[in-house]
């Protein structure tokens, strides 16, 4: 509620704006009273005096209107911003695992699609539901004032549409919430499906895919269907209570007109405060529609601003300040789900500037180390200190800006090669970047691009291979300045001879820095001061390079398979 | 939006026109008892006969049960042919992307692609909606509305109807201002679900080098437009309902005034004005509706024409028909091709190889020096530029793309891991048997982590395969190639995350139990190639050596210090 002086303000110019425009049925009244006299004794002076005023009254209104609109609509865009602001700080705040098991489309259709819902609900509801109260009790009081006797019908008509109204709602409820989850779940598998839709082609899986794509949107379209099913009877059923007040408006108020108790004028006031008083309740019906679906979307808003954020920084974690790069492991454990260990009991101890290796078989937990390093995942038991300190003492800010990395997974965004260069060094001169990319030989063919560093790299692809961003990634860390670094299958996309000419470069890279390194080609790092073989959770060999060989195990046979 | 109009809406038509004559017949019913209500009080009061009052009050309430029937009847109906159309056209436009080229994919983008799919086939479907709803009940009462006044009092009837230009004009006017600004809305909208999506998959980077701030601003900047644009947009339209307030009550104030004049002249009647009165609030409602209805088919033609631009696509690899030439000694051919994806530079030219039947070809090369591009041609995935691919003798272009891809197992490099079972995944939708995906899992060696799931090969992968190693995911990929036992076998650098000894095994495998398959490997290690029965060496889009790898070691610098680099060097 950071709008409550906008919101107030906005209810005043309801209020305003919808008196105002209460007060013209009055004066038409009374005009019609003027006119009542009859063939020839019309009285022109009253005529004219309160047409005038209803001019008046009816521009003011309108004026505060626009106002009005403009008003709720800068609040409402503001109340949206503010809350996609929210929801994608909330998910850069959320821990890796969060993306594993939710689909990228339904997450995009809860900041794009539900936001919107909810804000455009929130919006015309706010304006309508406020200015639905001032017409509905004004109009009221003003009929009371006409004729008492005749406002007793609404003592029968008024309670039946709430009735009504309250049992269509509860119907429609469920079904509203049906709707988003449907509208999601396509969403999620329509970007799946385009992702892969390649490799679908190939397997000739069009058809295939269509078909399941058939199902999701049968299943979307229908739960639009059901929630309107209901929804559209909320409509008609108030109209109905409505028009039946009418026609028994007619009735006794002609009774009444007999009976002398009402004038023309009154009744013709009365009828037109009648259909104003019963004007908001119809739209009360639409506006119930859409707080429905305002609310189911809104339950998945909020449910993705309830999940558990990373466990915060708090005051008496320490800054990772002049980092020499000593790391401890003791007895970590840890599994992603508790039926399979990954790391079941490791220690180890690396100095500064200590080229560390990890090899083994695929799936035997090597990426899950530097998960745990990084603190993208929590350690089960077991502690892990950098420089002596313990990692959850540590900000995690300060922890990740002591490592730079080179992931397999390459990341390249919508942008400029220069911009994508710099992402982990934002101050970097055009002198150094050059220099990185000269190190990672991407330099050349960087040039060739047409708009060389300035080059925007997007979906759209000029076509650059998977190695060529790989080299990115490498120069891109290459102009960081950690302290340690972790190379994770960093080359596995490059070419051997690429790889070759840029060694000189990793050395340089490597230089003075702790590293990790996971590689499958064992050639990379026969050199490291450390390897650990790892498999199915434990390590079972450590030592050098020669150290192994000799020992003939495992990691001789990894070795032995290059030649095979 | 014609197209969406009279394409897809075309086999609604009928029912559409049910709807309409429910609605009609709805609508015409509310018009109906205001026009009760003036003959009440004009000429049933006067004859002071209470049974006749008490008779047109039933009339009333016997319209209103018929308008609400209706009404339901017409909403359900409306509510039905959306849902169904909506069904079609994204069913249409699903199965255009399932089908797009490479080469038209990179020209939508993928994101865009899916944000036509998602965001505008949903603001279509609720325009069809709100269309009927509205669009059949509000000129309905409109122009009811204004022959019914017609009936009762021409002269005031006449008043309305010159207010009704004005209106138009303030209608098109603001509609011409806020279609571009609302395409313009739309088109920020893009690049604000682009930051999203490329965020939620670089999550790991931006974590790792503490950007998140950083990405919070960039977010917030395009945010801040998004926002700005619908503001503008929105404000523009926000006018048109304030605007025909004024409009129609100066009118009927006009009506009050001329009114009188009519009465006192004898020419009108006090329960004509009264009536008139209440049909002016039934015609301010249609107007608004009215210009409610612009503002969503502003919105929606925007998306509609976003739906169509794609649905108009071209199938660009149409199956050409061409005479098969005679018997080649090859089963497999490559003959002097070039491709070049801008037209400019080519990044592959006059590569020529031929391979036998159940041969194996290793091709090993630089990185951008073209290897993934020969297999993007040889699958046609584009077409070459320049000489001829054929399988079996048949030129590729005068094979059915079906019956072309049915010769394929093919495991992309960085392939797609869907959300299902191991075993779905493996399968993916070909019906193929129990016993072959089980071979498969064994010769891609991937049975012994399989097996150590708690599901097996039922075991329920995640997003993009995220709850397997690197390796895993490349040997599920390798069993979904092996699975349908192809003729050829393509694997587009799909064993660089395994480790050697899994990497040797598995081509034992594949030597053992599928012999009669041709198979193309795409490597970077020499140890996975250098078995092959030919190894072309690439650069720069170019062969530079192609034979044995005893011979290519003796004849090709390039492949000597490739294997020299893997086999000896250090880091």
């Amino acid at each position: 509620m950071r709008y409550k002086w906008r919101l107030l303000l906005a209810i005043v110019l309801t209020i305003g704006s919808n008196l105002l425009a209460l007060v013209g049925p009055l004066l038409s009244g009374y005009a019609i009273d003027a006119i009542e006299l009859g063939f020839g004794k019309v009285n022109f002076n009253q005529v004219f005096y309160y047409a005038f005023w209803m001019v008046i009254f009816y521009i003011t209104s309108a004026g505060l209107t626009y106002i009005l609109e403009v008003l709720m609509i800068t609040v409402s865009r503001k109340v949206t911003y503010a809350m996609r602001k929210d929801v994608f700080n909330k998910l850069l705040d959320l821990p890796i695992g969060y993306f594993d098991v939710h689909q990228t489309g339904d997450v995009i259709s809860r900041i794009t699609y539900d936001i919107d819902t909810i804000n455009s609900s929130l919006s015309n509801d706010l304006i309508q539901v406020s200015s639905a109260v001032i017409t509905v009790l004004g109009s009221f009081l003003m009929m009371l004032a006409i004729s008492p006797k005749l406002v007793l019908i609404f003592v029968f008509t008024v309670p039946i549409s709430i009735v009504m109204s309250k049992y269509l709602v509860k119907k429609t409820r469920p079904l509203f919430g049906r709707r988003s989850r449907k509208m999601g779940e396509l969403n999620g598998f329509v970007e799946e499906m385009v992702s892969g839709q390649k490799t679908l082609r190939i397997y000739d899986q069009e058809e295939n895919t269509i078909n399941k794509f058939n199902v999701k949107n049968k299943e979307a379209v229908e739960a639009y269907y059901n929630a309107e099913y209901y929804g559209s009877m909320i409509f008609p059923t108030i109209n109905l209570i409505n028009n039946v007040s009418l026609a028994c408006i007619s009735v006794f108020g002609s009774l009444l007109y007999l009976a002398g108790e009402m004038t023309i004028g009154q009744i013709s006031s009365f009828v037109l405060y009648s259909r104003k008083f019963s004007g908001p309740i119809n739209e009360m019906a639409n506006i119930m529609n859409d707080l429905q679906s305002a609310l189911a979307a809104a339950e998945r808003v909020f449910a993705l601003l309830d999940e558990l954020p990373e466990a915060e920084d708090t005051e008496e974690m320490a800054e990772l300040k002049t980092v020499k790069g000593n790391i401890i492991l003791e007895n970590v454990r840890f599994s992603y789900d508790a039926n399979q260990v990954i790391i079941r009991d490791l220690s180890l101890q690396v100095e500064a500037g200590k080229l560390v290796a990890i090899v083994g078989p695929t799936g035997a937990g090597k990426t899950t180390i530097i998960n745990l390093l990084m603190r993208f995942y929590d350690v089960e038991s077991g502690n892990i200190y950098v420089d002596g300190n313990e990692v959850h003492e540590l900000t995690r800010d300060s922890l990740r800006k002591a490592f730079a990395m080179v992931l397999q997974d390459t990341w390249i965004f919508h942008g400029s090669i220069y911009e994508n260069l710099t992402y982990g060094k934002e101050n970097a001169t055009m002198e150094e970047v050059v220099k990185a990319a000269k190190a990672a030989r991407i330099h050349s063919f960087i040039e060739h691009l047409p708009n060389g560093y300035e080059t925007i790299l997007s979906d759209a692809g000029t076509p650059i291979s998977k190695g060529q961003e790989q080299l990115l990634t490498i120069a891109r860390a290459m102009l960081m300045d950690a302290k340690m670094l972790i190379l994770d299958e960093a080359t596995s996309n490059v070419d051997t001879r690429t790889e070759k000419k840029i060694q000189e470069a990793m050395r340089h890279l490597m230089k003075n820095k702790t590293c990790f390194v996971i590689a499958h080609r064992l050639s990379t790092i026969q050199n490291a001061d450390l390897i650990l073989v790892v498999d199915r959770g434990d390590v079972v060999e450590r030592g050098t390079h020669e150290v192994l060989m000799e020992k003939a195990g495992m990691y001789w046979q990894l070795y032995q398979a290059q030649f095979d | 939006m014609k197209r969406i109009m009279t394409e897809y809406l075309r086999p609604f038509y009928r029912r559409m026109a049910f709807g309409v004559f429910f609605k009609f017949t709805g609508s015409i019913m509310d018009l109906f008892i205001p026009y009760i209500l003036a003959y009440i009080i004009d000429s049933v009061i006067p004859l002071n006969d209470k049974n006749q009052i008490y008779y047109w009050g039933g009339m009333m309430v016997i319209c209103a049960i018929i308008g609400m029937v209706f009404n339901i009847v017409a909403n359900r109906m409306a509510a039905r042919v959306a849902s169904d159309a909506t069904e079609v056209i994204r069913h249409d436009l699903f199965s255009k992307v399932m089908v797009l080229s490479n080469h038209q994919m990179d020209a939508i983008t993928k994101p865009s692609v899916i944000s036509r799919l998602t965001t505008d086939t949903y603001n279509v479907h609720q325009m069809i909606i709100r269309i009927q709803r509205l669009g059949v009940r509000a000129p309905i009462m409109l122009i009811g509305g204004i022959i019914v006044t017609m009936t009762l009092d021409p002269v005031l009837a006449m008043v309305l109807i010159g207010i009704m230009p004005i209106m138009v004009v303030i209608i098109i006017l603001v509609s011409k201002k806020s279609i571009p600004l609302f395409g313009g809305f739309q088109q920020a909208i893009d690049g604000f679900v682009r930051l999203v999506r490329e965020d939620i998959n670089g999550i790991r980077v931006i974590k790792a080098l503490s950007k998140t701030d950083y990405e919070k601003e960039r977010f917030d900047a395009i945010n801040a437009e998004v926002v700005n644009r619908e503001k503008k947009a929105r404000m523009t339209v926000a006018v048109i309902q304030p605007a025909m307030n004024v409009c129609l009550n100066l009118g009927l104030v006009c009506v009050v005034v001329v009114g009188a004049y009519g009465v006192n002249n004898g020419t009108s009647e006090v329960g004509k004005i009264l009536a008139f009165m209440t049909y002016f609030t039934i015609i301010l409602q249609a107007v608004l509706a009215i210009s409610r209805i612009f503002e969503v088919w502003t919105k929606a033609t925007a998306s509609a024409d976003r739906i169509v631009r794609v649905l108009d696509v071209d199938d660009s690899l149409e199956v050409q028909v061409m005479e098969e030439k005679t018997k080649k000694p090859f089963y497999l051919e490559f003959e002097d091709v070039t491709f070049s994806y801008n037209k400019e530079e080519p990044n592959l030219s006059n590569i020529s190889f031929g391979l036998k039947k159940g041969e194996t070809l290793g091709i090993i090369g630089e990185t951008g020096s073209g290897k993934s591009t020969l297999l993007n041609l040889l699958l046609r995935l584009y077409d070459a530029d320049a000489g001829t691919i054929s399988i079996d003798g048949r030129n590729i272009k005068s094979i059915n793309p079906r019956e072309l891809h049915k010769k394929f197992g093919v495991a992309f490099q960085n392939d797609i891991i869907f959300e299902a079972t191991i075993n779905e995944n493996i399968n993916l939708g070909r019906n193929l048997s129990d016993e072959a995906i089980k071979e498969a899992i064994i010769s891609a060696g991937a049975k012994e982590f399989v097996d150590e799931k708690s599901d097996k090969s039922e075991e329920q992968l995640t997003i993009k395969g995220a709850n397997l190693s690197g390796g895993q995911k490349q040997r599920i990929l390798i069993a979904r190639a092996l699975a349908s036992r192809p003729e050829i076998l393509v694997l587009d650098d799909s064993s660089s995350a395994l480790d050697y000894k899994t990497d040797a095994a598995f081509r034992k495998a594949i030597k053992e139990n599928f012999e009669d398959t041709t198979i193309i490997i795409v490597a970077q290690r020499v140890s996975s190639i250098r078995h092959a029965d030919h190894i072309l060496v690439l650069e720069n889009g170019m062969a530079i050596g192609y034979g044995k790898h005893k011979h290519l070691i003796k004849t090709c610098e390039v492949y000597r210090e490739i294997n020299h680099s893997q086999m000896g060097g250090v880091l």
